[in-house]
């Protein structure tokens, strides 16, 4: 009982400190309430009418919300990076840091699971999926290995920190083994949130575009290049708000990781196109479509070529040890490698897998209005979630983050 | 506190908070007109309560089953002004269905379109249409190459070029029911892969999963006009269905498990259809696949497809 009321206090405490804020943060709220109520209204819409209100059809049966989670999914994955250095190897740079980046990896579980939500015809049947009381298809069914792995990477992501905090607030002593074991466990299921859903595109054999083994590596890659250059980006700002003081050995760390992870992702972009076109069978044309065009549809083609010049420009500037310990040039690649990636493994990844379709037809997709609204919509409720538990946290945690008394 | 600025809020802690609540409710009503929702959109959804936490069909007691067909028949009668009655007929014993098309027979008249359409209750104008005919030239079969809309009124078949049905192949190893997290589809006993139209979620897994591209969602409510309606329908098949659910080909299971065809083979012209039951030595199809030059499409995938074609 006394433990439960302790509980009670510290998710009090958390909840209070999460919306104490001046003028700043409140029209920060206000500007995010704007766009998920735009996104909701929106929503009923869709939820109402039926899916036909998007660009997607039978055809192309995946579009802009899949594109999203997606690419989130590597995002959320990404707080490995500051993971494995904190509690595995004791950097004190990182570990002062990590669980900045455990918040968004939070933040982008909602998102994710969110924006699969926004996708299905029937969320309010979603309890169909409970065992027992609905009907799990595990382990046949790759989706079922999705919601596993998301909620648990939500809940790990979520606890580990609170378990941190909580032990902080009340001055006990946590338990030091029992946080490397789920420090270790989260390690390992940030790289399975990413091969999972990779496994959910791969495992469609008909679909010679996704049906790589190299998906999955590729993903990897991928998100190990968006992830930490969001997160450099994220916790400059945050620096220069002075929420939290960062210090420069983190973002130097997590540059060179972007730098070497850009440059593996970009190798088996080769390896892949080499495959393709090489020679170039009924295997190519999703490939085709995508980079060349096909039969005169080429939706897709200069939203891909920006997407590699995005990547190749970032890696070059990430190379570079000039340009990378350079804070305008450090950015200026960053937010290249977030847009390159989010293309590249969003609708870059999604959307050619359905042209043609299994028996040669070619149909395009185009996100339409509705599906950015919903889209922005989600992106604001992670970004709310996001603020708040940075606000709390930088409450709790002000002397050992040196979140300065506020300037403003 | 972070953003820390008081020129913002008022002295007064209460007044602080209406001022945050105004601002947030401001933003979100905002937001709602910044949507595209117009107070018409809504489509008017009177489902029965039941079906909302209504169980699997395999999970369900014959008595629930009962329940269950009374309710859809009930809402069926108000949502359509007709009596349409929704039977529940078991798979038989020692059936297992297939299909084989004769390509040199088919002229590519479209008739076992418009026959499924006719029979299974799918949504109108657009048709939703269980058969894709594909118009490739001879001499290939590079389905990238082919026409799916050559147009319905031309005089076919065309010199120069064959036609290719394609439909739910009614798979043994089906990757459509494999990929669907909530078992809402799966394979009868008799060979004839269903959907429960009361449990699909409507992820649409099963549909990048199929091969043959047989699956059609429904993206909308179904416009079905009255007199369209074929009122004797099966629980597992062509029942009205509601927008977002899965649905395919039955092989229309609602005839075939009553010893009737299946409406495209009844339909077609020429006669390149042929069904039957694989497991009866005596039967056409198994003929065909004895004494004729058949295959699969698609057979590297490993789906063991129960549709064939065989030319002559």
């Amino acid at each position: 009982m006394n433990e439960l009321k302790k509980i009670a206090d510290f998710v009090g405490f958390c909840a209070r400190n999460s919306i104490k804020g001046g003028e700043k943060l409140w029209y920060w709220i206000f500007f995010l309430t704007f766009f998920m109520s735009m996104g909701a209204f929106t929503y009923y819409e869709q939820f109402t009418k039926g899916l036909v209100v998007t660009g997607m059809s039978d055809q192309v049966s995946w579009g802009l919300y899949v594109s999203n989670f997606t690419y989130l999914v590597g995002v959320a994955a990404a707080a490995v990076m500051l993971v494995i250095p904190a509690y595995i190897f004791h950097n004190p740079e990182a570990k002062r840091v990590v669980i900045l980046g455990e918040g968004l990896a939070v933040a982008a579980c909602v998102m994710c699971i969110t924006f699969v939500t926004v996708d299905m015809g029937h969320p309010e049947r979603v309890w169909h999926m409970m065992p027992y009381i609905g009907k799990f298809n595990w382990p046949s069914s790759l989706l079922t290995w999705d919601v596993i792995v998301l909620t648990v990477y939500l809940l790990l992501n979520l606890l580990l920190p609170a378990y941190i905090l909580y032990h902080d607030y009340h001055g006990t002593k946590a338990n030091k083994k029992l946080i490397l074991g789920v420090a270790l466990l989260s390690m390992f299921w940030a790289i399975s949130i990413h091969t999972i859903t990779a496994f959910l595109f791969v495992s469609n054999t008909t679909r010679p575009f996704w049906h790589s083994a190299l998906s999955a590596p590729r993903f990897l890659a991928s998100a190990f290049t968006s992830g930490p250059a969001f997160i450099i980006i994220a916790f400059t700002i945050m620096h220069k708000l002075h929420i939290f003081k960062i210090g420069h050995k983190v973002i130097d760390m997590l540059a060179v990781i972007v730098a070497v992870a850009m440059q593996i992702n970009l190798v088996m972009l080769m390896a892949e196109l080499f495959t393709e076109f090489y020679n170039a069978g009924a295997h190519t044309a999703s490939a085709h479509y995508l980079f060349l065009g096909l039969d005169g549809y080429n939706k897709l083609v200069p939203w891909i070529w920006t997407a590699i010049a995005f990547n190749v420009t970032a890696a070059v500037l990430m190379m570079w040890e000039k340009t990378r310990t350079n804070e305008k040039t450090l950015l200026f690649a960053c937010g290249l490698a977030v847009v390159g990636v989010w293309i590249e493994k969003g609708m870059g990844f999604v959307i050619p897998g359905f042209i043609p379709t299994p028996i040669g037809e070619i149909f395009e997709y185009g996100p339409n209005i509705i599906e950015v609204k919903i889209s922005l919509g989600v992106l604001a409720l992670g970004m709310l979630v996001f603020t708040l538990m940075m606000n709390a946290l930088a409450t709790i945690k002000r002397e050992e983050l040196g979140a300065a008394e506020s300037p403003y | 506190m972070i953003f820390k600025s008081d020129n913002f809020t008022s002295p007064d802690p209460k007044k602080r908070r209406t001022v945050k609540a105004l601002g947030v409710g401001v933003a979100a009503i905002a937001g709602g007109l910044a949507s595209s929702t117009s107070p018409h959109a809504a489509v008017s959804n009177d489902k029965e309560m039941g079906e909302l936490f209504q169980d699997h069909y395999k999970k369900m007691t014959a008595e629930e089953v009962a329940e269950s067909i009374a309710r859809l028949e009930k809402r069926y009668k108000r949502q359509y002004d007709v009596d349409i009655t929704v039977g529940n007929a078991p798979p038989k014993e020692d059936v297992l269905f297939g299909y084989a098309l004769n390509i040199s027979k088919c002229k590519g008249t479209r008739e076992c379109v418009k026959a499924c359409t006719a029979e299974n209750n799918q949504d109108k104008e657009p048709n939703m249409e269980y058969i894709r005919v594909l118009e490739m030239d001879q001499g290939t079969m590079n389905l990238e190459s082919a026409n799916h809309y050559y147009p319905d009124d031309q005089v076919t078949p065309q010199p120069g070029k064959m036609y290719l049905p394609i439909q739910c192949h009614h798979c043994e190893n089906p990757p459509c029911v494999d990929a669907c997290p909530v078992g809402a589809t799966w394979s009868e006993p008799d060979g004839i892969v269903v959907v429960d139209y009361n449990w699909c979620i409507g992820c649409r897994m099963c549909a990048n999963a199929c091969p043959y591209w047989a699956r059609k969602f429904n993206w909308r409510e179904p416009n079905l006009p009255k007199e369209q309606i074929n009122t004797k329908t099966h629980y597992l098949s062509n029942r009205p269905r509601e927008k977002s659910v899965m649905e395919k080909c039955t092989f229309c299971l609602q005839r075939t498990r009553e010893g009737l065809l299946p409406a495209c083979q009844q339909a077609c012209p020429t006669g390149a259809r042929v069904f039957g039951n694989l497991l009866d030595p005596k039967s056409e199809i198994r003929y065909v696949l004895e004494n004729k030059a058949v295959f699969r499409l698609k057979e590297d995938l490993n789906t063991q497809p129960k549709f064939w074609y065989y030319a002559d």
